[in-house]
């Protein structure tokens, strides 16, 4: 019965094609909108929170910048923050410019970084040539470095700078390994390395901090091993800094990645739903077009349905006709409307230069919309018909 | 002989406005299986109100209407069809083909309706078709026919469940003298071959080729016996 259904319902679409066509226009529009629309906005921002997202969503960054009775945090801080549950790693930074230099290349305008075994354990900057530092190089009187590619091309343009040393601000360093300067996923590395012409030279922290003449550090990346419970850690992280600071406000700032991507996360999802939203008025109006087309052709059909139930047809039989026939043009229209939003998805991304990433929520949003305005808007005139009474259908003309 | 067909004192009344117009009053009528019968009366007399009664299209004001036994009253209009495709074979006047069909696929109309099978369905259709002799426009949509052709069609449709009852609102109204004739000369075979049929008309000399005749004549039946 279903199956002689579609095939009446299809005939009727066919027999009137340039009527089906225009009906289902409505709803490819409605539906293409909202597939465009949603793909664009989810690929767009996709690539912001995954950008994001690398910028570490496990680690809390503190910006500590102390006050008139203490300048930063000390490494007995350091020691308290490791301490805290749920903390995988503590990993402190220091940042100044100097100079590098070896028998006669001098680079006078190079970026010095104090890092920690930690640092270079969740980093992932290609290590080219030779090792990352580790714990055994942070004893304070161990002088390793690992220096970036403009380093060795400044310094080393035609030999292997492992195991070599290089004078940095006066001091004699062994070069350990090399890494790529590109490909640096800390953002904030990247500035630094970029803020200097000459390139940059990773040092253990505890040397950088005697080489800046200061006391405590001022940055400190703090790492979670459960993001689930990273609220709660980052409670006791800033209980240990208040404690640190002798409560005193202003003393430091959090932050914190998870939180961010979270409050990105939420505005994408709004504007996504009002994007969509806007987008379904086309749909609504599209339902509208096919009610109309389906309450004329009832009333230019009444005989047929006077026909159909003087010959056995039941209310439902008839009312089962005309919703499948307004579904299937909806759902034609759907599918089109589906195709074409993936098109506009696809170029328009490109043009704004994200990936297009395919959204299976849009498309069943799309197809899901499709059917629900086939339903709403074909069970009108569907009742319509089966409650037509077949004499009165039959006695028209 | 088994009485199909027993209406007692069936009234019908349509409400227009303040004004009750009484079409039929009081008809009472009895048929038996393999009767042929012609009800005769001019225009306005109320032949097809008792057409839609008899066919269960619609049902009486008052009195008491028993199709095969089964008393027709004021039911849903779900067990109405239920009753209508067993029971009735509807011929109309206009034909009442489905224009964008073929010849067997109006003949298979009611059986989709009834539930039967694609196959069957179709075997037993173009069977219907070559018993009123149109085995070679299986199929001829309903604008490749001429009147009477179609007419046939709409015949072998009304056939195809095998109705108790075969009724016949002007049959013959839209053909030629001809061609009418050919349609009348079918409804005697279906007859012969023991097919109860209840045909209106307002033609004297069509309704002579019944059996029986039963005037009718503002709403009331006189009988007559040929
Ligand atoms: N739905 C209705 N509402 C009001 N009056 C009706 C209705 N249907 C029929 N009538 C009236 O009932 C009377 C009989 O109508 P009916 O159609 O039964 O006549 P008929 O004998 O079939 O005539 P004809 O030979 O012209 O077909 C007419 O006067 C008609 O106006
Ligand atoms: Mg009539």
């Amino acid at each position: 019965m279903l199956k002689e259904n579609l095939i009446m319902a299809w005939d009727n679409i066919k027999n009137s094609k340039m009527r089906s066509f225009l009906t289902s226009l409505g709803i490819v529009i409605g539906v293409s909108a909202v597939i465009a629309l949603i793909t664009i906005v989810q690929s767009a921002t996709g690539e912001m929170m995954s950008q994001f997202e690398s910028m570490g969503t496990n680690k809390i960054s503190v910006s500590a910048s102390g006050n008139v009775l203490k300048s930063g945090l000390t490494s007995t801080d350091l020691d308290n923050l490791s301490k805290i549950d749920n903390v995988s790693g503590v990993a402190p930074s220091v940042s100044l410019t100097g100079s590098a230099g070896k028998q006669g290349v001098l680079l006078d305008e190079v970026s010095i970084m104090g890092k920690n075994e930690k640092y270079f354990e969740v980093d992932n900057t290609e290590i080219t040539q030779g090792r990352k530092l580790t714990a055994a190089d942070m004893d304070g009187h161990t002088y390793t470095c690992v220096i970036d590619q403009d380093i060795q091309a400044g310094m080393f343009p035609n030999e292997n700078p492992i195991r070599q040393t290089i004078k940095i601000n006066g001091q004699g360093y062994e070069i350990a390994g090399v890494r790529d300067t590109e490909s640096s996923s800390d953002v904030m590395a990247g500035f630094n390395a970029s803020s200097t012409a000459d390139g940059t030279v990773i040092i253990p922290y505890r040397n950088a901090l005697a080489l800046s003449g200061g006391s405590t550090y001022s940055s400190v990346d703090i790492y979670i091993a459960d993001i689930s419970l990273s609220e709660q850690t980052q409670a006791n992280v800033e209980a240990v800094l208040d404690a640190a600071f002798n409560y005193k406000d202003n003393s430091y700032r959090i932050m914190d990645m998870s939180s961010i991507v979270e409050t990105m996360n939420s505005m994408s999802t709004m504007l996504t739903a009002l994007l969509a939203g806007i987008a379904s008025i086309a749909l609504v109006v599209g339902g509208i077009g096919i009610m109309n087309m389906m309450l004329v052709s009832v009333t230019e059909r009444t005989k047929e349905i006077g026909l159909r139930k003087a010959l056995g047809a039941e209310p439902l039989q008839i009312q089962a006709l005309f919703i499948i026939e307004a579904l299937t043009l909806s759902l034609i229209g759907g599918i089109i409307g589906i195709f074409l939003g993936l098109g506009i998805s696809v170029i328009t991304t490109a043009l704004i230069g994200s990936t297009f990433a395919i959204s299976w929520m849009a498309i069943a949003i799309g197809t899901g919309f499709s059917v629900a305005v086939g339903l709403i808007f074909g069970w009108t005139p569907a009742k319509k018909a089966s409650n037509l009474k077949p004499i009165d259908a039959l006695r028209t003309d | 002989m088994t009485e199909i067909l027993h209406m007692k004192d069936i009234y019908k009344e349509y409400q227009m406005g303040d004004e009750v117009s009484v079409v039929l009053k009081g008809i009472n009528l009895k048929v038996e299986k393999g009767e042929f019968i012609a009800v005769l009366g001019p225009s306005g007399s109320g032949k097809s109100t008792l057409m839609n009664i008899i066919g269960c299209l619609d049902v009486p004001t008052s009195g008491e209407y028993l199709l095969s036994g089964r008393k027709i009253a004021d039911q849903e209009e779900k067990i109405l069809t239920h009753i209508r495709r067993k029971e009735i074979g509807f011929i109309f006047q206009s034909f009442y083909l489905l224009s964008r069909h073929t010849a067997v696929k109006n003949v298979e109309l009611p059986l989709i309706y009834a539930g039967t099978d694609k196959k069957l369905r179709h075997e037993l259709a173009a069977e219907m078709l070559k018993k009123v002799g149109l085995d070679d426009k299986i199929n001829h949509l309903p604008r490749q026919l001429s009147g009477g052709q179609q007419q046939r069609v709409a015949i072998a449709r009304a056939m195809i469940n095998d109705p108790t009852i075969l009724l016949a609102d002007e049959p013959t109204g839209a053909l030629d003298q001809k061609t009418g004739s050919q349609v009348m000369e079918l409804f005697q075979q279906l007859n012969q071959e023991g097919r109860t049929i209840i045909m209106i008309t307002h033609d004297e000399n069509l309704a002579r080729q019944a059996k029986r005749i039963v005037h009718i004549l503002d709403g009331n039946i006189v009988e007559e016996a040929i």
